[in-house]
């Protein structure tokens, strides 16, 4: 019966239970919930389950092939690894929203139609937001509410699309694209914001830094490569993938040289590293698919390594700029150690995960003879080493040795770096468990020597590169701008416009009707008889060229005789006579 | 008890230079094989040429790095800019 259970029912049933349990309990279930799920998936096979009715739809919430395990494997390692690095938390919010978050992210891989897709796809969203909350600052909240409406924003886009593809007569499961209409392009829009393509990238380096130490590790490996595995499986071959890709990978490369705090300069390798997968996708043949799937796996594995080093560093000194960080390696030898394999397995150094996986992309490329894509995945490549693989341990470990001797990371965070590390290695030396996996049959071979020579050079001499330019590469407190310019800027603005408008036309509306009016009137109806003659009387003896004098005089007399009550009528019959001269003018006239 | 002595190694410039010299041995010996074995063709004759990847990775940092830098004078602002 097992074989039928969904892999996020467990993490969910895990997040509800999680704040009953004792904080013992709670330290064992959290890492019980992905490794029960690991093995749940393992045992799945493929097919559907779990169909369901909604909104008058045939709804699959369960389909196993092996695209879908694939990713459910990579996401439940990565989830214990990144849970066992959290030991230390007391509370339970953060676990719970890592846990509904993640499972979000399973049901979404295993969904097998557009709307379950798209509710797990805006769970995935909400939970995720509370990983940046949970650092209670300023700026974490306002990243936080940024984000949330980046990807609210893009889940409309991604639901407009289903909607105008069910209208259209489009098949409510969820198949590979192949008629370019609006509706796929609006689906594909919302995955690319998922994805963070630029120019809707700027919610990840934005939101991710700010997110607390361990909520960041958790944070890089869901939203992003689900929208990958969404990717791969709705819109493999289409072209404009690849463009989107190249884009992505040297886009990512520039904003991470310039950028001062480490954990940002992993957020933006993040978007390179993606733009290999997505420009994979965009090639589309079986070994790219192939390609973005183990780069996918091995993506997810060796950025949580780099996220926990940095985590680590965070935590033991409270501090992420490069600069004023430094010479950690005195200090910190095993977080170094650590980091500096998920550096090389980043940079597909031979020996270390990304060699046996990204190679299979840029080798997609030469066999499409796709001259363009080749040249900039080379790039990029030699791009990565830059920037993830020298310049983060370099910076926070070496570099300038600014004083600072914290501890070592505890020993569950050394855990779990050491068990992210064995995996870089092992799927660096022994890919052939990583190849059995993937989608389609796998006939690759990273370790010719040719290949191999070819790839040491490119990486050890872009690292030679490095150190011949290092004083262009010297780090400044300095932010840079990017897309999310536009709506922080653009933010501002808007409020700024709408408070001169609104405000501006509130405060004269409250000068006019709140004062100005009501005291005219008040002063009216004080003695309206004195004030009517006086309306009428002033400038008429105005023109009559009286002075100043006299008309004070007869002013004054008015007064009086209204004070002492001396008028031969009284004041309603003035008000009587007047209100009947008006409608009677208002009679005639009309 | 004495307090434990850090591991100063690389503090000293002399070690930074036998680490450099090393760095230099280093890269000759991974173009050294390209003189000797044929490399195949992808796109271009240039690519079988020895040192092609080494001239390839150094030649994509530089760009990337100046073009990075020029970039910056226009990109980057203080990190107060938003606040």
């Amino acid at each position: 019966m097992t074989e039928w259970l969904p892999p996020s029912l467990i993490f969910f049933v895990g997040a509800l239970l999680l704040p009953l349990l004792p904080g013992k309990a709670r330290k064992i279930a959290i890492i019980a919930v992905p490794v029960l799920t690991f093995w749940l998936i393992t045992t799945l096979a493929p097919g559907t389950g779990w169909h369901y009715q909604l909104f008058g739809h045939d709804l699959t919430l369960l389909r196993v092939d092996r695209l879908s395990k694939a990713f459910g494997y990579v996401f439940t390692l990565n989830a214990f690894a990144a849970f066992l690095f959290a030991a230390h938390l007391r509370g339970w919010h953060e676990h719970v929203a890592a846990l509904f978050y993640i499972g979000a992210s399973l049901g979404a891989v295993f969904a097998g139609d557009l709307i379950s897709l798209y509710l797990f796809w805006e769970v995935m969203a909400v939970a995720s937001t509370f990983l940046i909350l949970a650092r209670r600052t300023e700026k974490a909240n306002r990243a936080g509410f940024r984000y949330v409406m980046i990807h609210l924003l893009g889940g409309l886009c991604f639901l407009a699309g289903i909607l105008l593809h069910l209208h259209a007569g489009g098949s409510v499961g969820f198949e590979a694209f192949t008629d370019r209409s609006l509706p796929a392009y609006l689906i594909l829009l919302g995955f690319l914001v998922n994805a963070a393509a630029p120019p809707f990238s700027a919610w990840l380096s934005d939101a991710y830094p700010e997110a607390t130490v361990t909520g960041g590790i958790i944070l890089t490996a869901y939203t992003t490569k689900t929208a990958v595995y969404t990717l791969i499986r709705g819109f493999p071959g289409w072209e404009i993938l690849m463009v989107v890709g190249g884009i992505m990978a040297i886009y990512g490369i520039v904003y991470a040289i310039l950028e001062n705090d480490m954990r940002r300069i992993l957020a933006y390798s993040i978007i390179n590293q993606v733009g290999f997968m997505v420009c994979g996708i965009g090639i589309g043949t079986a070994l790219a698919l192939n390609g973005a799937v183990a780069h996918a796996f091995s993506h997810i594995i060796y950025k949580a390594l780099l996220w926990m080093s940095a985590g680590a560093v965070l935590h033991m000194t409270g501090k992420s700029k490069c600069t004023e960080l430094g010479g950690l390696y005195k200090s910190m030898p095993f977080t170094l150690i650590f980091g500096c394999i998920g550096a090389l397995a980043i940079s597909s150094f031979p020996g270390f995960s990304g060699y046996t996986s990204k190679p299979m992309i840029i080798e997609a490329s030469v066999h499409q003879g796709l001259y363009w894509v080749w040249l900039v995945l080379e790039v990029a490549s030699a791009g990565v080493f830059l920037h993830a693989g020298i310049k983060f341990p370099y910076f926070v470990f070496f570099a300038k040795d600014r004083g600072l001797r914290p501890a070592e990371a505890p020993a569950h965070m050394q855990a779990a770096m050491f068990f992210m590390a064995f995996l870089c290695l092992f799927l660096g030396f022994y890919p052939q468990p990583l190849y059995a996996i993937l989608p389609f049959p796998v006939h690759f071979k990273p370790y010719t020597f040719e290949h191999t020579i070819n790839q040491l050079q490119l990486l050890l001499f872009s690292a030679l590169a490095f150190f011949m330019f290092l004083p262009l590469l010297k780090r400044t407190d300095t932010i840079s701008l990017d897309s999310d310019w536009f709506y922080r800027k653009g933010g501002k603005l808007f409020v700024s416009v709408t408070d001169r408008v609104f405000n501006g036309l509130n405060s004269w509306a409250d000068k006019v009707f709140v004062r100005r009016i009501p005291e005219l009137t008040a002063r009216f109806f004080a003695s309206p008889g004195v004030y009517l003659q006086k309306l009428v009387l002033i400038p008429y003896y105005r023109i009559q060229g009286m002075s100043q004098q006299p008309i004070q005089q007869e002013m004054g007399r008015i007064e009086r005789r209204a004070r002492e009550g001396a008028y031969p009528v009284g004041v309603g019959v003035l008000l009587a006579v007047l209100f009947l001269t008006v409608m009677s003018l208002l009679f005639f006239i009309g | 008890m004495k307090p434990k002595r850090e591991w100063d190694w690389l503090d000293h410039p002399q070690n930074i230079r036998k680490l450099r010299i090393a760095f230099y041995i280093l890269l000759a010996l991974t173009v050294l094989p390209d003189l000797f074995m044929h490399k195949h063709t992808l796109f271009h004759r240039v690519e079988s040429w020895p040192g092609f990847y080494a001239v390839g990775g150094f030649l994509s940092c530089a760009l990337i790095i100046i073009g990075s830098k020029l970039l910056g004078f226009v990109l980057k602002r203080k990190e107060d800019y938003y606040d």
